[in-house]
């Protein structure tokens, strides 16, 4: 027992501390009384090092001419920028949570679970000169806010394509057909990415193609539909399906022909378009709607260099560097004078990508974490949750 | 005192002995051993389904229920041994002759020739020289190319085989030289004795030559094997395959730690029993 008392002595200390920390009240934090972990109640002095965890192409330093938003913000702010890239959200998660980072660029189905487990922290948003001109549809979504607080600023968004070889696949298809049907020319050739999140895209598959299933979330799917999502997969997988980890896997196997067919980023069509002795390819929005993600900065709780962290968030909601970075991506921008400024790199680039059409996003489902509850009011149905997807997706790749 | 010390010291010399591994005995079993375990407990740590964070010291059997309720893990270790046996295999078929040429037949100079040629690779990096075979096996590659004349195509990088090959050619060397060194052990008047009692070099090889050989190849084949089985970036680039690796390189990166280390008792298993047989067969006294 006296170890138990120990214990017990330390907890009412810990919770003395606590309460007095909240009880100087030197702060107005959001909610009155007391501080979020991680709050910055004021900008102090770079520290001179920022270190983050990134989609590919969201850190440009000029290695493609003319996309250049990392040294200027080195320059300007003395925040030397290390960055560690993402092969997934997963991974992203799992990145984060070692604390070796100050921050990243994260989708829904990242930043949701960095929110609940308090990875992340709420962002003072009056520090963020930036932040005021963002398109409110950006503003206080589900996947960059808890409880009403802002726990990040948006980088860019957009959908997840199909994108073919045209000297392959002559006539352009419009649909998601070509890659759960397969054909003879691309049989064996047909790309997909290698992660439990595209179980989401077969969902939406089903949702065209078998409404009795009635899928009305693709990432929230009960017994029957997983296991009819799951089914797809398998038979697409027998299709000969080549499935890419990191973008530049793809990327080769689209140049050496490998692959000629499957779902992408219009980041790689931008990188492949750029190559001239690749194929060349295209990409569309398919018909039946699809994935896609809206990204969000966020600053990690135990953040060592939180004050580069706001610096940086700020410098990715400015004109010059999220027009650049969405131009370069190919994502939609996050704000009138960023989609002006991107227009002046890539004319016709703000319409292209719907920057500002809120009824265009309705049509997209945000990449968002799978979840025992559905995520949804009705307490009386239950979810394949997170691991299951993961565990599923072992199963369909490791066969 | 410090010939008091000393004197102590010198009428112990098992404390002696003792006082001079603590530190290096230290760092093996705290740094090395430590973190073995640490690694090992998260395989009986529950974990938040939705978070992904481990709950440490709160524990449960959840991910060797996972990896025992699901088929899937069984077929990926049973593939990850069935590449790695065959990879010993063919490694060993390879070796055999080349570590006989070099070791009884050739002159000294192509016999130096020879031995730099076999360790040569293991020079370069072994990410170029898995990149090297990329370039050779997709399907418009130096391979496709030399064999289209016969209406043939590349394989491509989706064949279980590539892992095979690749992993042959990687580990090779480790195979030959321990066996180039055994063949360099055995006598010449052994030889000779089986000469004059009329064996031929296929009786020779079998009856004399092989016996004295399985101490070198059993440790050959203990690097060729345990490398082949912890490999996961090969059959990823060259056969976009699952090996024990790669499931734990995966659930480790997509943060289900615990199904990763309970994965990982599978080939910490799997060379325990490995190794205790290859220490019958003398392995170790060859090495």
């Amino acid at each position: 027992m006296k170890r138990f008392k120990g214990v017990t002595l330390l907890a009412v200390l810990a919770l003395l501390v606590a309460a007095c920390g909240g009880s100087t009240g030197e702060s107005a934090a959001p909610s009155g009384d007391e501080k979020p972990a991680g709050w910055l109640e004021a900008l102090g002095e770079a520290e001179g090092e920022l270190n983050l965890i990134i989609w590919p192409g969201y850190a440009e330093r000029g290695e493609y001419e003319g996309f250049n938003w990392v040294d200027p913000f080195e320059a300007e702010t003395g925040c030397k920028v290390n960055v560690t890239a993402m092969t997934d959200s997963n991974n992203g998660v799992q990145l984060l949570q070692s604390g070796q980072y100050d921050g990243g660029s994260f989708s829904g189905d990242a930043s949701v679970r960095l929110m609940t487990a308090g990875d992340v922290a709420p962002v003072n948003v009056d520090l963020l000169s930036n932040y005021a001109a963002v398109f409110s549809g950006l503003k206080n979504q589900a996947h960059n806010s808890k409880d009403g607080m802002p726990y990040g600023v948006p980088h860019g968004r957009g959908p997840n394509l199909l994108m073919w070889n045209t000297d392959v696949v002559t006539t352009a298809p419009t649909s998601w057909d070509a890659v759960w049907d397969g054909t003879a020319a691309v049989n064996g050739k047909i790309s997909i990415y290698d992660s439990s999140i595209y179980i989401a895209d077969a969902a939406i598959h089903l949702m065209a193609k078998q409404p009795e299933l009635g899928i009305k979330n693709p990432y929230q799917l009960n017994e029957e539909q997983f296991a009819a999502a799951i089914d797809l997969l398998e038979k697409q997988r027998d299709l000969g399906v080549i499935y890419w980890g990191s973008y530049a896997d793809q990327v080769a196997g689209f140049a050496s022909g490998d692959l000629v067919i499957g779902t992408t980023w219009q980041f790689m069509a931008n990188v492949l378009g750029g190559d001239t002795t690749a194929p060349k390819v295209e990409t569309v929005m398919p018909e039946e709607g699809s994935t896609g993600w809206s990204d969000t900065w966020m600053m990690a709780t135990k953040a060592a260099n939180p004050n580069c962290m706001y610096l940086w968030m700020n410098h990715m909601m400015s004109a010059e560097a999220n027009g650049q970075a969405t131009v370069f991506f190919g994502e939609a921008a996050t704000s009138v004078a960023a989609c002006d400024y991107a227009e002046t790199i890539a004319p016709g680039h703000c319409e292209l990508t719907h920057a500002s059409d809120e009824a265009y996003w309705e049509t997209i489902w945000y990449w968002a974490t799978p979840r025992e509850d559905c995520d949804d009011a009705d307490s009386a149905t239950t979810c394949k949750t997170q691991d299951d997807w993961v565990e599923a997706w072992t199963t369909l790749r490791g066969n | 005192m410090i010939r008091r010390i000393t004197g102590w010291f010198n009428r112990h010399p098992r404390a002696t002995l003792g006082a001079l591994l603590a530190g290096p005995l230290g760092w093996i079993s705290v740094v090395y051993l430590g973190s073995l375990l640490i690694l090992l407990m998260h395989a009986f740590w529950s974990k938040d389904s939705f978070t992904g964070k481990v709950e440490p010291f709160n524990w449960t059997l959840d991910a060797f229920v996972q990896i025992l309720s699901n088929p899937v893990y069984f077929t990926i270790a049973a593939r990850t041994i069935g590449i790695a046996l065959l990879v010993t295999i063919s490694a060993a078929a390879i070796a055999l002759p080349v570590a006989y040429y070099m070791a009884r037949i050739a002159s000294p100079r192509k016999r130096a020739l020879l031995l730099v040629a076999v360790t040569m690779p293991l020079w370069a990096s072994y990410l170029v020289k898995i990149y090297a075979w990329r370039t050779i096996l997709q399907t418009n590659g130096l391979l496709g190319w030399a064999i289209s004349p016969f209406g043939l195509e590349g394989p491509g990088l989706t064949e279980i085989a590539n892992s095979w090959l690749v992993l042959t050619y990687l580990w090779l060397p480790y195979m030959i030289l321990p066996v180039y060194a055994g063949l360099e052990r055995i006598p010449n008047s052994l030889l000779e004795a089986s000469a004059d009692l009329g064996g031929r070099g296929w009786i020779t090889f079998r009856r004399v030559i092989f016996p004295q050989l399985i101490p070198a190849l059993a440790a050959g084949s203990i690097f060729t094997f345990s490398l082949s089985i912890g490999d996961y970036i090969v059959p990823d680039l060259v056969s976009d395959a699952k090996f024990i690796g790669n499931v734990i390189y995966d659930n480790s990166a997509l943060g289900s730690f615990p199904v990763a280390a309970a994965f990982s008792f599978v080939p910490i298993v799997v060379m325990i029993g490995y190794l205790l047989f290859a220490r019958r067969l003398g392995a170790f006294e060859s090495l």
